[in-house]
Order: C-alpha cells, then structure tokens, then sequence
C-alpha cells in the first residue's frame, strides 16, 4: 500500500476509536450520573425513590448512634431543610453548620441517605467562604 | 511584623513587575540587533531580579512561620489556624493550611525553583531564558497580586485574642505537613516546562536545547507531584475514619492530572531526543501540564466544585480563569503559528517499535488525563448542557480508568524489551519468551487459587507479573554485558551498571515499581472485607477471617509540654485473631476543645478525630476505627456545666483545678462503665504494596533524576550503553 494511504488509514481508525470512546464516555457520564440539589430544590422537585446529591449545611440538633444519623441539611443561603436518615461510615469533620454532599433517596415525607455516601468539606477551608 | 510582611509583599509584586519589563525588553533589544549589549544587561538584570524575587517573598515567609511558632495572635491567620496547645511542629505547617498561607508558599516555591533554573541556565540558552523569565514573572506576579489586592497572610486583629482556634485536627499528621510543600513544588516545577517551551515557541528556537535544560524540572514535578499524591492517599487512608486511599475527589484529580500529562511527557520527549519526532506534541503537552498545574491550584481556590478539600467559594475564581484562558489562549495560538517549525524529523518506521510502545503509552496516559477531567468538571458540563447539575461516583472513573491502568501496565513492561526504530519478530520473541512465561505461570497459580471471577483483578496481577520479569530480564542483560567487558562481580557490575545509565535504569525501576503499586491497588480493591460490628466488652466478632474481641475502653488526657491540654482520647483495646497470629489494636477517637460552649462540654463539641487502629502488613492490612458511646457521660457533662456556670466567681487557678478534676472523673467514668460501641473493621490485602511500590517509583525517579558528574562521561556512558546493549543482543 502507498505509504501515505497507510498513514491515512490508520490515522482515520485511531481517530474514529477516539470518536467513538469520547461518545461511550460523554453517553455514561449523563446517563450514570446523580443529580445535585440544594434542600429547596430537592424538596420541589424530588421523586419518590429518586436519587440526589444532596448538598447544604448540617442544621444544629442532630441526633447520632454508632453509624446512623438524623440529621437536617439547610440551604447554603437560607432557612429551607429536609430530613435525611443516615447510616454509614460518619466523617470525623462532620458537626452543625459544617458544609456536607450526601446521595439520598426520598422515602416518604423523608430522605435516606446511601450507606458511605457522606462527605463533609475539610474545615481547614471554611474561611473564605464566610468572606463572600 | 505585619506591616514588615505587607510591605515586602508590595516590594516583591514590584520587583516581579521589574523583571518582566527588563526581560521582553532586554530579549527585543537583542532579537532586533539594536542595544547589543545593553539588552543583556536588561537580560541580566531581569533574571536578578527572579533571585531578589526569592529572597523578598522567603523573607515573607519567614516573617508568617515566625508569628506561627511565637502563637502572635496578632495575625488574623495565626489566631485562625493555630493555637499555644497545638505542638510546634504542627504550629510550623499551619502556615499552608490557610488561603493565604499557602498562596505566599506558592509563591515561595516558584520563585525559589526559577531562581535555580535561571542561574543553572545563565549561560545557556541565552534568546530562550529572558521569555521564559518573563512568563515564570508573570506567574508569580499574578499570585503576588491576589496576596496584596485579596488574601493577604498579614492581616490582623485588634484587639489579638489570647487564645487561637487551632490547627484543625485531622490535618495533625506527619504526612499532611509534607504533603502540600511537595504537590506546591509539583506544581510550581511544572510551571518551569512551560515557561521554557513558551520561550522555545517565541523565539522559534525549537531544538533539543529547551527540552534538555527543562527535563529535569519536568522529572523533578512529576517526583515531587507523585509524592505528593502518596501522602495524601497515605493520609487518607491511616488517619481518616473511611479505610479509603482515593475517592475521586476534584481536588485529588487536580493533582493526578498534570502528573498523568508530566508522564507521558517524559516519555515521548525520549522519541524527539532520539529521532526528532513528536515535537507538537510534546510542546502541547509541556503547555498543557502547565496550564493543569494552574487549573488544580483554581480548583482548590475557586469553590467551583464540590470537594472536601476544596477552599469555601472565595473571590479567587475569576482572576484564576481568566489567567488560565490567557495560558491556553497563548498557548494554541503559539503552537498554530510554528507548526512549520514543529515538523517531525522522521516518520514511525515500525509498528512494533519502542517509539509505537511510547506512542500508545502517551496517548493511554492523555485519554485517562482525559477521563478524569471529564469526570472532575461533569458537574459544569452537565450544568452547561441540561441546566442541572450533575456528578458521577467512584464507579463511574473505575469504568475507565481500570481498563487503561491495565493497558499501561502491560505497555510499561513491553515497552523496555521493544527496539528502537524496528524490533524483528526473532528478537521480540527472545526478549519476551521469559516475561511471558511468567505471566502465564502466575495465570495459572492464580486461577488454582480460584480467581477466574475476579477477571481485572486477574489480569492486572498477571500484567504486573510480565513487567517485573521484564525488568528483572532487562537487569540481568545488562548486568551480564557489563561483567562480560569489566570481569565485575555482579553488584559492583549492577551499580556500574545503574550508576552509568542512571535515566535507562532509573526508568525501568520506576516501571518495576508501578507495577508493585497496581497490584496493591487491584488487591486492596477488589478483595476487602469492610463491616460495621457493635460490642461490649468481651463480645468478638468475625471480619474478613479475624476473631475481633473488644477487650476494653480505654481513656486519657493528653496534655501539650507546657502542661495544657491539648485533646482527649476515648477509645478501645481490640484482640485481632487470625490463625495462630494475635494483634493488639487500640482504635480512640480524640476530642480536641472548641472556643465556645460550656466547661465541660466544649471538650466534646470541638473538632474531633478517628485515630485509627492499624496493623500493617505485607500480605494485608487490619483497619479499625471506634465511635465512642458517650451516653453515660452526656448527664454528667451537663451537670458540671451549670456547677461550673454556678462557680463562676471561684479563683482561676481553683477553676482550672476543678476542671482538670471533673475531666479525669469524666474518663474514668468511661473507662470503668462501658457501654457497647460501634466499631469498623477493614481488612484490605496488599494494601501496603501501593507504599513499596510508590517508595520503588521514587527511588526509580530520583536515580533518574540524579545528574552524572560531568558531561563527558554522560557521553561515554550513553556510548557504552548502546555497546553493552549490542554485545547482549549478540550474545542473545
């Protein structure tokens, strides 16, 4: 084969590989993604056995044994909250007004948050945020 | 103090500004032949003005780390992020767990790094050095910027508390001292690479030159971000309370990136060093390392993503982004505009070539860069798109990244064995018969042990067992030629050997090691056993093949040197029996005070950490972590409150005794009535084999890294490396 059609060729076959992993990869990540909502939107639009990311701050007043929790989770910037029943692995950093991302799924009037799913934002970092 | 460090600050942004104008200035004088040598004298003066840079900005931070170890709580940041009860050495790194902080250690490094690069390099590379001062200027001139307009380290208070908030505690630990200096000097010796190729593209001085001076900044980035990662996966996994070592959190990514790029640079560098090919890509991907290191530092800064590590939303965002489509901006429009110049020198002669192997090992590299991108910003893209936004887990990058990790496992072995140019089919199967009978035997050992249903697993281990036999071929070859010229004994021959190839064998040691570190990571994720038991003393469970008996609680106070106390610790003696092997491990969890509440109870309403139980070994680790049952002290605690609130009027230091009293009482307490408590229990197999592995890569790197004495006999070696390298392929 000419050189120059080889080279043609398998720069075509790298390039459609490419084309065709990219499209495997953008497919999955919509399809196999959970959405993120505040307190407020989740209570607006929430499905029952939906799943969410849900992500605010811990109200004070949350009740904890061992690995489960109740707790309620508020917008960053206002009063709206939901429930969220958890148990799981709690991380250490987790207390009231801590910023938190938890995967729940709604059951009833309430949230059930997925086992391991709660993480709380390092609170080394917590300055700037009161800044802005 | 302060108003010395805030001065500096403005005198350094000053001299940043300087350098900048007397390096374009200096470098147009001479590219249009006018000023001759008043435009070196600018040159000269533009790079003193990135070693006066360093002296200003270690000034600086030498000032902050001062106010630290004094506690002056004088200092916003101080008061803030440190206090008199936290230990000195943890007071030292305070200095970076802030914004502030760690933007001026930033600065810090990059101008030290520059500093080094611009005087190893004065007498070289003399149209190239004066663009790229200028651009490692700009870079620290925009940080500098942010320090003085919008986070300054040297704010105060008035009046200065007499106490501090403290370090936070999780961040108490060896590893996370060391861990930001070495992912900052990362990142900031990535910054190098780019500034050399943006002068190379400038100048349109596109030879070997810039790639030989920056090669060993691009090695030392990718050493120092690789350690970086380690300790913050070895922090991860010994210090907080989930068993884990990497969660595919934005910031951890923000580091892995620019690591990912760095490696495929360092390989595909060695095709334009040998043949003069790939010169695009390997300006693209210096740039793109580059313009990542600034990303992952927007990433911690900005808030933009959801991270655990990430500092709350701030001002920062906008500046970084706009800096970071300056970079990239500049950087296509660079490399568009020498294209011409960029042209490969030869073409890919062979598929089965070590150039291909390299190739395919680049482009695995930049499409797992890709993934993690793509899965780090989803949350945007997706918002972008739907108008929701949306992340993907763990699982999600597992989907991808396991498949290519297996792909550049098995490529990190072959590559090594593979020849340059072309390899014949008679010399491929000499140089893989040995190394693919291993992996065969070690196929079949492990499907007897019935791992056929763990297939990525599997293969991984069997891709690990062909890179190390090929390494360990590739030694022995060496080795032989060696003592068949020398008549060495075989480690004088081997060192002779590492010591005179130090890039060749320093490589192959770092492959070695990486397949150590996959078969840690496929182990230790495919086969833990983690479960939550509850029990009272004397009750045992079984986790993962090990009797777990809680023995009993366990309770102290721990006081700093100066008599105070730092924290308390409750926790719980465990018995781990396993066969014939028994371990004591002893899980707590420490409470550390917090500056409000009442007497008692603010010692239990602070900041509070897992110190985890961990016995570590090389076939598998034993992982546990306690939660504390406080329920019986609770009513106590709330009834010392209003004792103590009731007293207020007692004299301090019969206050402080009464205290120290009460919370005695309160850890006998928990120590004599114990309650059933919550354990978590991981056994993870050949989790310490990521650690052998990563401390393998970096010995590998930093052979590799080490200069030759002089240039001469660099020449010799490379000379008699191709000699020994033919002499064993003759001899077969």
């Amino acid at each position: 084969m000419d050189p120059g059609l080889k080279r043609r060729v398998r720069l075509g076959v790298a390039l459609t590989a490419a084309v065709l992993l990219a499209g495997a990869l953008v497919y999955t990540s919509f399809s196999s993604s959970s959405a993120t909502k505040s307190p407020s939107t989740l209570l607006a639009s929430a499905q029952p056995g939906g799943r969410y990311e849900l992500t605010g701050k811990v109200v004070p007043g949350y009740v904890r044994h061992g690995s489960s929790l109740h707790f309620r989770v508020r917008d960053r910037t206002g009063s709206t909250s939901v429930p969220v029943s958890y148990i799981g692995e709690i991380p250490d950093p987790f207390r009231r007004g801590r910023e938190v991302v938890v995967t729940v799924r709604k059951e009833g009037s309430g949230f059930v948050g997925e086992r391991d799913s709660l993480i709380t934002k390092c609170p080394s970092k917590f300055k700037s945020e009161k800044r802005s | 103090m302060r108003l010395a460090g805030q001065i500096l600050l403005i005198v350094a942004l000053v001299i940043a500004a300087y350098g900048i104008f007397a390096s374009v200035h200096g470098a147009r004088s001479t590219r249009r032949g006018v000023g001759g040598r008043t435009g070196r004298a600018w040159i000269d003066s533009g790079r003193r003005s990135v070693y006066a840079l360093a002296g200003t900005v270690a000034v600086c931070f030498l000032v902050l780390e001062l106010a630290f170890l004094r506690s002056d709580f004088s200092f916003e940041l101080v008061a803030q992020h440190s206090s008199s009860t936290t230990p000195g050495f943890y007071r030292a790194g305070a200095a970076w767990s802030s914004q502030e902080g760690s933007l001026l250690l930033w600065v810090f490094l990059l101008s030290g790094w520059s500093s080094l690069i611009l005087f190893l390099t004065r007498r070289r590379a003399r149209d190239i050095a004066p663009y790229a001062t200028a651009v490692l200027l700009g870079l620290a001139a925009f940080f500098l910027c942010l320090l003085v307009f919008f986070e300054s380290p040297f704010a105060g208070l008035h009046p200065a508390p007499i106490e501090g908030a403290g370090l936070t505690p999780i961040l108490r630990h060896p590893a996370m001292m060391i861990h930001p200096p070495m992912l900052y000097s990362g990142y900031t010796l990535c910054t190098v690479p780019f500034a050399f190729a943006v002068g190379a593209l400038v100048t349109r001085r596109l030879g070997p030159e810039w790639i030989r001076i920056t090669r060993p900044f691009a090695l030392a980035a990718w050493l120092c971000l690789g350690i970086g990662v380690i300790l913050g996966a070895r922090w991860s996994f010994s210090e907080l309370g989930w068993g884990g070592y990497w969660a595919w959190d934005g910031v951890e990514n923000a580091a892995l990136m620019p690591w990912l790029t760095g490696t495929a640079f360092l390989h595909s560098l060695m095709i334009q060093e040998r043949r003069g090919m790939l010169k695009v890509w390997n300006v693209s991907l210096v740039l793109a390392t580059g313009i990542l290191a600034v990303l992952g530092t927007f990433l911690v800064r900005s808030g933009v993503l959801q991270s655990i590590h990430a500092f709350g939303a701030s001002t920062l965002g906008v500046p970084f982004l706009v800096l970071i489509a300056v970079m990239a901006a500049g950087s296509i429009v660079l490399v568009a505009t020498r294209a011409r110049q960029l042209r490969s020198e030869h073409r890919l002669d062979s598929l089965l070539s070590r150039e291909s192997a390299f190739l395919l090992n680049n482009l695995v590299l930049v499409a797992l860069c890709f993934v993690v991108f793509w899965g780090t910003f989803f949350p945007l893209i997706s918002e972008a798109v739907t108008g929701q936004a949306a992340s993907v887990g763990p699982p999600w990058f597992g989907r991808y990244v396991a498949p290519l990790a297996l792909v550049l496992v098995l490529l990190s072995g072959l590559g090594p064995v593979l020849a340059w140019r072309r390899a014949t089919p008679a010399n491929l199967r000499r140089a893989l018969l040995i190394p693919v009978s291993v992996a065969g035997a070690t196929l079949l050992v492990l499907l007897a042990f019935g791992l056929a249903r763990k297939p990525l697993a599997l293969t991984m281990f069997c891709f690990a067992a062909f890179v190390l036999a090929a390494v360990t071929q590739e030694f022995w070859r060496g080795v032989r030629a060696r003592r068949a010229m020398s008549h060495d004994s075989v480690p004088r021959a081997l060192v002779s050997l590492v010591g005179r190839n130090r890039r060749r064998y320093g490589g192959y040691i770092v492959h070695a090691g990486i397949a150590v570190l996959f078969v840690g990571i496929a182990a230790s994720s495919t086969f833990r056993h983690i479960d939550d038991v509850r029990l009272s003393p004397g009750e045992t469970a079984r986790v993962g093949g090990y009797d777990i008996t809680y023995v009993r609680p366990t309770g102290r106070l721990d006081t700093t040197p100066s008599g105070s106390l730092e924290k308390i610790d409750l926790g719980a003696e465990l018995r781990a029996r396993r066969g014939g092997e028994t371990r004591t491990l002893r899980p707590s969890r420490s409470f550390f005070p917090s500056n409000s509440g009442g007497t008692l109870s603010r010692y239990f309403e602070g900041e509070a950490t897992s110190e985890v139980g961990l016995h570590e070994g090389l076939r598998r680790d034993l992982w546990t972590v306690v939660s504390p049952n406080l329920s019986t002290l609770q009513p106590i605690i709330i009834r010392g409150d209003k004792v103590f609130q009731e007293a207020r009027s007692l004299p301090r230091a019969e206050r402080a005794a009464a205290l120290g009293e009460g919370l005695r009482r309160l850890v006998e307490r928990y120590r004599a009535e114990p309650l059933p408590v919550t354990f978590r229990v991981l056994v993870s197999p050949l989790v310490t084999w990521i650690w052998l592995g990563a401390l393998i890569v970096f010995s590998g790197g930093l052979i590799a890294l080490w200069p030759l004495p002089v240039g001469a006999a660099r020449r010799a070696a490379v000379d008699f490396g191709a000699r020994v390298w033919n002499a064993a392929w003759r001899e077969g």
